[in-house]
């Protein structure tokens, strides 16, 4: 895991591999070994500066640092799409500082640095899923006082949360929450599950991979090992429910993803796309078209 | 305190002392408060009343001497032997906390019924429609017009929100009920409202109270019983109109006497 690939000439030789020392390295493994083993769990852990702002994901990428291997192969993701400008410069950051192979295939990574979506080809077993996750306290919207979430946490005090939702209904006639949806974790912890999309939530639950959280500017490490519930909280008479669309893709013609609006010009011409670039290239190049195809 | 006289005592406080370290908060206070019964403290500032009700109500650890309370199933338990998560459930199911501020007591960016219907949700209760019924029909008692149920306490007037947050501590049945000046910064038209309210509440769910208050006009409409308190003693307790009609204590007599008549 550790060892620095000499003979990869594209390894900046200053640098140790994948840019955090040994010892920094350590202490996250040491915070995702006590997050795995108690799932949901806030792990605090020193967060390190990254050559990058808070912000822009050094919290997922100081995990997949600490996780990473030569023999891994690293896909990065940013709002499902391999080719934003997020998703680029933390890939090209890898590439600089271990030399590892990347990929934009879900299926051919071992490692999957993520913002904000789940890729909708099924996770397999041996995958990890890295998020970056911005507020990484779901109860921080009704108690800002961290003493008092920790003692909540503890004493499993989590009505409050639903408190937040009561909110929605009496606001909007549903549960207006469409992103960070709070989930239960193995009946114990509620979690944020990161700014993903409700639409990603159930995929979360009993999810073959490994799923590692880290918030770079909170300080914060937690996990979802593989096979775990996750539950997404609701009320009796207004159960949870992920985004439905009215459309099939544009581009590859797949339903039951979740889609990107994207505007086509300044006339109110629009279309919706995979969020998850990678599927729909694989789709399209397995001859499903939609109805925009190109 | 006479029609109690068969009934085991729900609360039972004895020698606490609470001190900030070498001054006194309040010192060696004893009483019990029986079912159904609303127990007035009242002294001048800096007294040690508002000391006394953070001790008893667990928001505070008192120095020395111990608070026993009856739980539901009749067996008296000592509140300094409960864990903190015991503590924390009993707080907020079978007491309550009006406090004289309150945005101390609600949150103030949740609407009215999210506010009321927060201890049902705490306790368990998953059903959105039923939560805002029994939100619906405490507003009402409280007598907070139906409309502004999904309006923010923030809208409210003064004496609305405290309604509100004396609806918000009720709504899952306390037994007890601690008041810290629940009358305090309301104007007497409002506060007359706001007693008038109180009272009929007590008196209809069979609640007991303690009621911190320097407004004697207050403990004489609420309480039955009342304990003047001074530099953290207590320096007189009896029945409230006795005291009020009768002092004893001299200092008594300077704070009876000292009320305005107009």
């Amino acid at each position: 895991m550790s060892a620095l690939d000499a003979g990869n000439e594209q390894v900046i030789a200053t640098y140790n591999f994948a840019y955090l020392d040994e010892q920094t390295k350590r202490m996250i493994r040491r915070a995702l070994l006590k997050g795995i083993a108690v799932p949901g769990y806030q792990v605090p852990f020193a967060s390190r500066e990254m050559p990058m702002p808070y912000g822009w994901g050094t919290g997922g990428v100081q995990v997949t640092a600490a996780i990473i291997g030569p023999d891994d192969r690293l896909k990065v993701i940013d709002q499902g799409a391999d080719d934003t400008t997020n998703a680029i410069s933390i890939r090209k950051f890898f590439e600089r500082t271990t030399g590892v192979e990347t990929t934009t295939a879900t299926a051919e990574a071992s490692i999957i640095q993520t913002r904000h979506r789940i890729p909708e080809t099924p996770l397999t077993a041996g995958q990890i899923l890295v998020f970056q996750v911005p507020i990484p306290e779901p109860l921080r919207f009704l108690e800002p006082r961290e003493t008092e979430t920790r003692t909540m946490h503890a004493l499993e005090e989590y009505g409050v949360m639903h408190v937040k939702l009561y909110e929605d209904i009496a606001r909007h006639g549903h549960i207006a929450t469409t992103y960070a949806y709070p989930v239960k974790v193995e009946g114990r912890y509620v979690t944020d599950p990161s700014p993903t999309p409700k639409f990603d939530n159930p995929k979360m639950h009993r999810n073959p991979a490994l799923q590692l959280f880290g918030a770079g500017r909170e300080m914060r490490i937690y996990a979802i090992p593989p096979w775990t519930e996750v539950v997404s909280l609701d009320f009796e008479d207004h159960p949870f429910e992920v985004q439905a669309f009215d459309r099939p893709c544009a581009l590859c013609g797949a339903e039951d993803v979740f889609l990107d609006e994207v505007i086509t010009d300044d006339r109110g011409g629009r279309m919706f796309v995979c969020s998850d670039t990678d599927h729909c290239n694989r789709r399209q190049a397995e001859g499903h078209a939609g109805e925009q195809a190109a | 305190m006479s029609m109690q006289d068969n009934d085991p005592p729900l609360m039972r406080v004895s020698n606490l002392t609470h001190m900030y370290g070498d001054r006194i908060g309040c010192r060696d206070v004893s009483f019990d408060l029986y079912p159904g019964e609303v127990l007035a403290v009242v002294g001048e500032s800096g007294s040690g009343k508002t000391t006394l009700l953070n001790c008893v109500s667990g928001r505070q650890h008192c120095t020395a001497g111990t608070i026993s309370y009856r739980m539901r199933d009749g067996r008296l338990q000592d509140l300094n032997a409960l864990s903190e998560a015991e503590r924390r459930f009993l707080m907020r199911t079978d007491w309550g906390f009006v406090h004289q501020n309150p945005a101390d007591g609600l949150r103030m960016n949740v609407s009215a019924g999210a506010n009321v219907g927060e201890r049902l949700m705490a306790v368990g209760q998953r059903h959105y429609g039923r939560i805002r019924e029994t939100a619906d029909d405490w507003l009402g008692r409280v007598e907070i017009s139906h409309d502004r149920i999904d309006d923010r306490p923030g809208t409210f007037s003064g004496g609305m929100r405290q309604r509100l947050q004396i609806a918000r501590n009720l709504v899952t049945g306390p037994r007890l009920v601690f008041m810290d000046e629940p009358t305090g910064g309301l104007d007497v038209s409002v506060q007359a409202r706001l007693l008038d309210l109180l009272r009929g509440l007590v008196d209809d769910l069979g609640l007991s109270a303690i009621v911190v208050t320097h407004d004697l006009a207050v403990a004489r409409l609420l309480s039955q019983r009342m304990m003047v308190m001074k530099d953290g003693q207590v320096i007189e307790t009896g029945l409230t109109d006795r005291v009020l009609d009768d002092p004893q204590a001299p200092y008594t007599q300077l704070l009876v006497s000292s009320i305005l008549q107009v």
